[in-house]
């Protein structure tokens, strides 16, 4: 039989250690820094309206019907997203967002790609198993 | 009829419809266009996930609810709170399933409703948590499923406000801490969802076997405590690759490696679980717990290798992380969940009981179908992970052509698993119902 006073310990120093690392996160900015405009915010909210994650993924996390669209500005361009957003595909249903709209999309992704690599093929694995890029 | 059975009843419908919806959108994968017109991807993925996570939260809470009076020995401190909190809990489902088919969103992945209806889930939960702690009174002396439940209510709620901190600027405007909160608040939330219902088998497992020992021991603290410490900072592994903070990586991987423990303990106590199961094998109660018990050791197998980072870069991304969540969600929750049920719904009621055969063929037909299922899921992964990470002029589009053999596997094991899932659920929401009509016109 564990004594209440150990377990209460316990969870109070696993609590602590919790609260701390919670607020450390969300006062610490990550690694790297860019400047996100507030066209770019608007398009993340067109991107949450849509639901664009259903099918896609950003840096790996999302759907997996469509192309993970981290860097998808860089590698295909706005004009090649647009139309997409325009006509959509076979699978994909054609999104009838207003030409400001679909500019905030494309911004949205634009930051996305600035804000680093999805590639899993940039990453150098490390004898201790940890992954670096 | 009470207020924990219509939450059990609602659990069950929702794992119904939500296993239908999951069929429509895997047939999306094989025929893509499938209802794209009435019906798209887009609409029927949060229909399907959110309809499974409320069958989980439902039951767990309509789990708790009612043992925690069994253990208590007393009601619930207040029966107003509880279906106050019913009717939030109910409505507000009600009106995320119709905003899903109408294509109204504003949320994030898992809670993609608008955000005000958040609201209500916070405000049932705040009650849930102080019809709790006014019912247990206090910690002295408790068994390990009181702290267990306990955990699970204040973590789910802190961990679903923490899922919102995106409505504040300073975090929306950072979309790498933004991503990394996100990830924070869904990986502990599953932590706690998982205190809920592991407390409850702690429970059930003790009054089938008419032995309290163990609910008080130092070996099930132990696992407790390394099961909170797992929930409070393992959650780094849903983002090793997001290029935020380097240190989650590090202390991810190190605290997930202390679930070695509860797998090295699982192997050891192997042969008495199997002793067991074959004593109890006519208990359907104990019958899903034992499913679960084998699904536990698959899923922390692959857990354990998905946190460690140079394998996680492999399956990130790919249909092997769907197979862990399917895994987890199905082959865990939901067979302790089902039990649970079971024992709630036909305990007392011999003349009720479910037949044996019936029971038996649902029990073997979701096993074997949700095996298929998750290695069809693991495979097609395999294929996804080896286009991502080797040099290939396949484009995406021809990536998901090859997969389409793996998709029908998961889509015809996905159709027999939910007929299975429903040959356990629709004899229990039958005997809800009767009894509820019997109550009403008595």
């Amino acid at each position: 039989m564990v004594s209440d006073k150990v377990k209460i310990t316990v969870a109070i120093i696993l609590s602590t250690a919790f609260l701390s690392y919670s607020i450390f996160l969300y006062a610490a900015n990550p690694s790297k820094q860019y400047a996100v405009s507030e066209e770019a915010i608007f398009g993340k909210q067109i991107w949450q309206q849509q639901n664009c994650v259903a099918c896609h993924q950003v840096y790996g996390l999302g759907g997996y019907l469509g192309p993970d669209l981290t860097n998808n500005y860089r590698l295909r361009g706005p004009e090649y997203i647009k139309a997409f957003i325009t006509y959509g595909t076979p699978a994909m249903p054609a999104f009838h967002l207003t030409e400001k709209e679909k500019n905030a999309l494309l911004t949205y992704l634009k930051s996305l790609d600035a804000s680093g690599i999805a590639d899993p093929k940039s990453f150098r694995i490390q004898l201790n198993g940890t992954i670096e890029q | 009829m009470k207020a924990e059975k219509i939450l059990l009843l609602a659990a069950l419908l929702l794992l119904a419809i939500g296993m239908l919806f999951g069929i429509t959108g895997a047939w999306q994968y094989m025929v893509p266009g499938f209802l794209k017109s009435i019906l798209s991807f887009e609409r029927i993925r949060p229909l399907h996930v959110s309809a499974v996570i409320f069958w989980i939260l439902l039951a767990a809470v309509a789990t708790v609810l009612t043992y925690v009076q069994d253990h208590t020995k007393k009601p619930l401190f207040s029966r107003w709170l509880l279906k106050i909190q019913v009717a939030l809990f109910l409505g507000t489902i009600l009106a995320i399933l119709i905003s899903y088919s109408l294509g109204v969103f504003g949320g994030r992945e898992y809670w993609e409703f608008p955000p005000a209806l958040a609201l209500p889930i916070v405000i049932g939960w705040i009650l849930l948590l102080i019809n709790f702690l006014k019912t247990i009174g206090t910690l002295r002396k408790q068994p390990v499923y009181i702290w267990m439940w306990l955990t699970g209510i204040i973590f789910f709620l802190f961990t679903f406000l923490e899922s919102y901190l995106w409505v504040i600027p300073y975090f929306n405007h950072n979309i790498l801490k933004d991503m990394t909160i996100q990830w924070k608040s869904y990986g502990s939330m599953v932590g706690a969802w998982n205190m809920l219902i592991y407390g409850s088998s702690i429970y059930l497992m003790e009054k089938i076997s008419k032995q309290k020992n163990y609910s008080h021991s130092p070996i099930a603290f132990i696992l407790y405590f390394t099961g909170l410490f797992n929930l409070m900072f393992n959650w780094g592994h849903h983002i090793y690759t997001l290029p935020a903070f380097h240190f989650v990586q590090y202390i991810s991987y190190a605290v997930s490696m202390t679930e070695l423990f509860i797998f090295g303990r699982i192997i050891w106590l192997w042969r008495s679980t199997v002793t067991d199961a074959q004593k109890h094998f006519n208990h359907q109660a104990y019958r899903l717990m034992i499913a679960a018990d084998v699904w536990i050791f698959l899923v922390l197998l692959q857990a354990l290798l998905m946190s460690v980072p140079a394998i996680n870069v492999y399956t990130h991304g790919t249909h092997i992380t769907v197979a862990h969540t399917m895994g987890a969600t199905i082959g865990i929750n939901s067979f302790l969940l089902l039990a649970f049920a079971v024992d709630i719904i036909t305990g007392q009621q011999k003349e009720n009981a479910i037949k044996n055969y019936y029971s038996i063929f649902g029990f073997w037909i979701s096993n074997i179908s949700l095996f298929i299922f998750w290695i069809s899921l693991i495979a097609a992964g395999v294929v996804k992970a080896n286009w991502q990470m080797h040099p290939t002029n396949t484009s995406f589009g021809e990536m998901m052509k090859q997969l389409k053999p793996f998709f029908m596997v998961f889509t015809f094991s996905g159709v027999l698993l939910t007929i299975g899932l429903l040959v356990l659920v629709l004899p229990l929401v039958r005997i809800l119902y009767t009894n509820g009509l019997k109550k009403e016109t008595k």
